[in-house]
């Protein structure tokens, strides 16, 4: 059998599992993919997901593809005997061209990531500087989120500086979350709104994320913080804005006591580590 | 040089067990830990009492003793020998305790073979791994329920801390400690390491390491995982301390492998042996060598501000104090990053050394596979603030971050095309070696791709901190470095300890492990999607079934570990059945010896003057060394 016959059904059923792969895993597991279409981050996560497993399946596919045929096609037929293959040491121009399109997939890849990201942050925590921030983003709702072993709290600097320990979001707004800690390293992940954020001590950790309609979503820590590191985890919901509105408001009558004893709000917040958890 | 009268085996037992042994070394390490932990106790002066734990422990009385407890250990296997007798005047010595007449004894005191430290180190690291998988089985066997129903939040985190510095530390060793000690040297064509007291150290280390990570459990265990970040781990008891301990021996024992290596690599190659004639497993050595050589020397350093934040109340870590907890994250992964290569690029040289052998034919782009093996070495030095992407730190970064990592999948590319273009009208014989690297390239693939998931940023927001990454880092190095391991230890097992392997157990071994294994991980990328932490004992009853469903593949990855385990056994300690010289008619140097390897290795240094994969060149059946000599 001649090696042109070889390539030539490698390159046929390749072209062949790809044409059949790529689109049940683009429109089928596509929409599935995390973490759902509930902000505009978090879309653009399903997006950029969906992108990055449409390059991947080919890429794959052709690794497997080669696998499957040269198991098949260069086993020994008789195994008893041992004899040697063509001395083949490399082939130049396939190695040139395996660089190229690496290369390519490689620079296309990074390039697409880096579009992506500095369109609006993506939802990640981008440290007390952001570089990428969505369109509204001057005038987005603060929220500050503050880690401490085991509990994420929320504070409202533009609400007489409250501190709720849940979190509720309007709908169709840029919110800013200031993600901080009091203790040891958290990280505030929002999974349906598609926001993660390391919080540290002493750093204004900023994510951005811009909000669609109704939603429930599950906050939990993303960082290992110590031993109940399992049990931080806590609900918040993204609820119309006039709703919002009422919900802030009863926030800051229920919490007035508490508010008047808070630190006054910072960026960060100091706290002497005078006692060891764990 | 030690001269004893009579051969060892005529000596009355009690007398073989006086001298500088293992036994004398753990009298020494409890008496050394002992003394520490007394000195530690008068240092810890009342004024220091600033926030000492409420359980009573002493840091520095902890860390002393362990410090004093591995200086003792040492000193009683016979480390502190050679210098003093220098210092005394006495003459150089070159070998210790290499002769055949001393028998077993050899494998349980310092012992300059490098044969010797290679079975050392494959049992040594075997006791390990299986101690760490036994930690994954429980692990799982928690992960059962939803909720905490077996071991408490923080025996779990001590479990999931114990597995995977145990698997990250001393199984990076893993394949360099046994293979490379064993290989390189044949290979190259000489018969002994640049250092040998030193290669003899690193594993001895490596094992007082091993036991300082289990004595956590007295301490109150860790909470911090394998990364023990900061300042999690100034809050923690003094089981962390253990873990301080530990990575920073493991740390020391890796940095002086890799030396050593590199410096035998460098300097001790026979006549004919030039660059482009290494072995690709050597290349894979040596670019191993260089990360370990300029990477552990971070962590040391890391671990050693944290101890000292722990003990004398500096605050490199703690923001209150003007310290920062980026810090420990950025020293702690400018190690970690290249450490995790150091654990992948010894599985790329085993399989790139394997295929030709299995397929009859030469290594296809050995050049390239070379410039892949360097690429990654080089490249792995820029990449380590993808673990960093979402914590804030140097955020317009990220690009060159989301770049670099995605650039390195470049080099990785190469040795991928080397092992397929090997493939290429070979003769493909599907030993079970030859099954484990194939299982490797499988396995590595789909690291490999979720990989690009992990390096780019939109979407690392979701993934990150995930059971995703935790998929992703078991397919590269339990799919990259354990299935290579298994490779080499039923490839060169049988030449090294002179038995063969039982080839039927060998099947369902990898069968068995290669299925399960799938089945484990697999549901872990599909876990990390929905939405499932990394080191969390609870979850939401939603995800039970799918954790069930790993939890129970796990369980018989495990028994696929015992299958191995009773090969072991059998087929090297109860029914022995000798090894053929050259089983897999294999034209690799180390192979045209006699089987067992005679202790000095060649009657004469073999000259080269061919490449190492000479398949399909000359007749088959004809080693390229005849008889071990020129």
């Amino acid at each position: 059998m001649s090696e042109v016959n070889h390539w030539r059904r490698v390159v046929l059923w390749w072209l062949l599992a790809s044409a059949v792969m790529t689109p049940i895993v683009v429109f089928v597991l596509g929409p599935g993919l995390p973490p759902g279409n509930g902000t505009v981050e978090s879309s653009g996560q399903v997006v950029d997901n969906t992108v990055l497993l449409a390059v991947s399946t080919p890429v794959a596919l052709a690794v497997i593809v080669y696998f499957v045929y040269a198991i098949v096609a260069f086993r020994e037929p008789k195994p008893e005997t041992v004899v040697d293959g063509p001395p083949i040491r490399g082939h130049a121009q396939i190695q040139m061209w395996w660089l190229i399109v690496t290369t390519g997939i490689v620079l296309f890849l990074a390039g697409y990531g880096t579009v992506r990201l500095l369109a609006d942050g993506s939802g990640g925590g981008q440290g007390p500087n952001p570089i990428a921030a969505p369109a509204g983003a001057s005038h987005a709702l603060q929220v500050q989120v503050i880690a401490q072993q085991w509990k994420f709290t929320y504070r409202w600097p533009g609400y007489g500086g409250v501190e709720t320990p849940t979190l509720e979001l309007p709908t169709n707004e840029t919110v800013q979350f200031n993600v901080t800690s009091l203790d040891v390293i958290h990280s505030f992940w929002a999974y349906q709104l598609g926001v993660k954020a390391d919080a540290n001590p002493g750093i204004n950790n900023i994510a951005y994320v811009t909000t669609k309609g109704p939603l429930t979503f599950n906050v939990r820590c993303a960082e290992l913080c110590g031993v109940w590191h399992g049990y931080m985890f806590d609900t918040g919901r993204v609820v119309p804005k006039s709703e919002w509105a009422r919900w802030i408001v009863r926030q800051r009558i229920l919490y007035a006591p508490a508010t008047k004893l808070l630190a006054p709000y910072a960026k960060q917040y100091f706290p002497m580590p005078t006692r060891r958890g764990g | 040089m030690t001269s004893i009268a009579l051969p060892a085996e005529h000596q009355p037992v009690w007398r073989r067990l006086l001298g500088f042994n293992l036994l004398t070394g753990i009298i020494l390490a409890i008496v050394g830990g002992l003394i520490g932990y007394w000195i530690g106790g008068l240092i810890h002066a009342p004024s220091l009492d600033y926030y000492s734990s409420e359980a009573g422990q002493n840091d520095i009385s902890v860390l002393l003793g362990y410090l004093f407890g591995v200086f003792g250990f040492l000193i009683g296997l016979g480390f502190a020998n050679y210098p003093i007798r220098r210092m005394l005047g006495h003459p150089p010595s070159l070998a210790e305790h290499e002769s055949e007449g001393e028998g077993l004894g050899r494998y349980f005191r310092l012992c300059t073979d490098h044969k010797v430290v290679a079975l050392q180190y494959l049992v040594g690291i075997g006791v390990f791994f299986f101690i760490a998988g036994v930690n994954a089985m429980l692990i799982r066997t928690e992960l059962l329920q939803p909720n905490v129903h077996v071991f408490g939040a923080n025996q779990y985190l001590t479990l999931v801390g114990m597995h995977g510095a145990m698997m990250m530390g001393i199984m990076t060793s893993g394949i360099l400690g046994p293979f490379a000690n064993w290989a390189v040297p044949l290979m190259i064509g000489t018969r002994r390491m640049a250092y040998p007291r030193i290669e003899s150290f690193t594993f001895w280390l490596l094992m007082a390491a091993g036991v300082v990570l289990i004595t956590t459990i007295f301490f109150g265990g860790f909470q911090t995982g394998w990364t023990g970040y900061q300042p999690l781990g100034d809050q923690g008891t003094a089981g962390y301390d253990a873990y301080i301990g530990f990575f920073a021996l493991v740390g020391v024992s890796m940095c002086l492998l890799g030396f050593n290596l590199l410096a035998t690599i460098i300097t001790m190659r026979a006549p004919g042996m030039t660059w482009t004639r290494l072995p690709i497993f050597v290349w894979s050595v040596f670019a191993t060598s260089i990360l370990m050589m300029l990477a552990a020397p971070m962590l040391i350093a890391a671990l050693l501000m944290g101890a000292f934040d722990r003990t004398v109340q500096t605050a490199f870590y703690v923001a209150s104090n003007g310290g920062s907890s980026y810090l420990f994250q950025n020293l702690f992964w400018v190690f970690g990053h290249p450490e995790v290569y150091v654990v992948a690029l010894p599985g790329f040289g085993i399989v790139l050394e394997l295929f030709p052998v299995f397929a009859r034919k030469p290594l296809w782009g050995y050049r390239l596979a070379v410039a892949g093996l360097l690429g990654v070495t080089l490249l792995s030095f820029f990449v380590w603030q993808h673990h960093l992407f979402v914590s804030g730190i140097n955020a317009d970064l990220r690009p060159f971050y989301m770049l670099s990592t995605e650039i390195i999948s470049l080099p990785t590319g190469f040795i991928f095309i080397c092992a397929m273009g090997t493939l290429w009208r070979g003769r493909i014989r599907f030993t079970v070696p030859m099954l484990f690297c194939l299982a490797w390239a499988f396995n590595f693939l789909w690291g490999g791709i979720s990989g690009v998931f992990l390096s780019d940023v939109p979407s690392d927001v979701t993934t990150h901190g995930s059971f995703f990454v935790m998929a992703h880092f078991h397919y590269t190095i339990m799919g990259g470095l354990v299935f290579t391991f298994f490779a080499a230890i039923y490839y060169w097992g049988p030449k090294m300890t002179g038995y063969k392997f039982n080839e039927t157990l060998a099947k369902v071994h990898f069968w068995s492990m290669f299925i399960a294994f799938n089945a484990t991980f697999a549901p872990l990328f599909a876990l990390g999607f929905l939405g499932m932490p990394r080191r969390v004992v609870t979850y939401p009853s939603n995800l039970q079934g799918l954790n069930d469903w790993v939890s129970v593949s796990a369980f018989v990855l495990g028994i696929s570990m015992l299958v191995f385990l009773y090969n072991v056994v059998w087929s090297q300690l109860i029914r022995r059945e000798r090894a053929e010289a050259n089983p897999w008619h294999s034209k690799s140097a180390e192979f045209q010896l006699p089987t067992p390897v005679p202790v000095y290795d060649f009657e004469r240094i073999p000259v080269f003057d061919d490449d190492p994969y000479p398949y399909g060149v000359e007749p088959t059946g004809e080693p390229a060394l005849a008889g071990g000599g020129a």
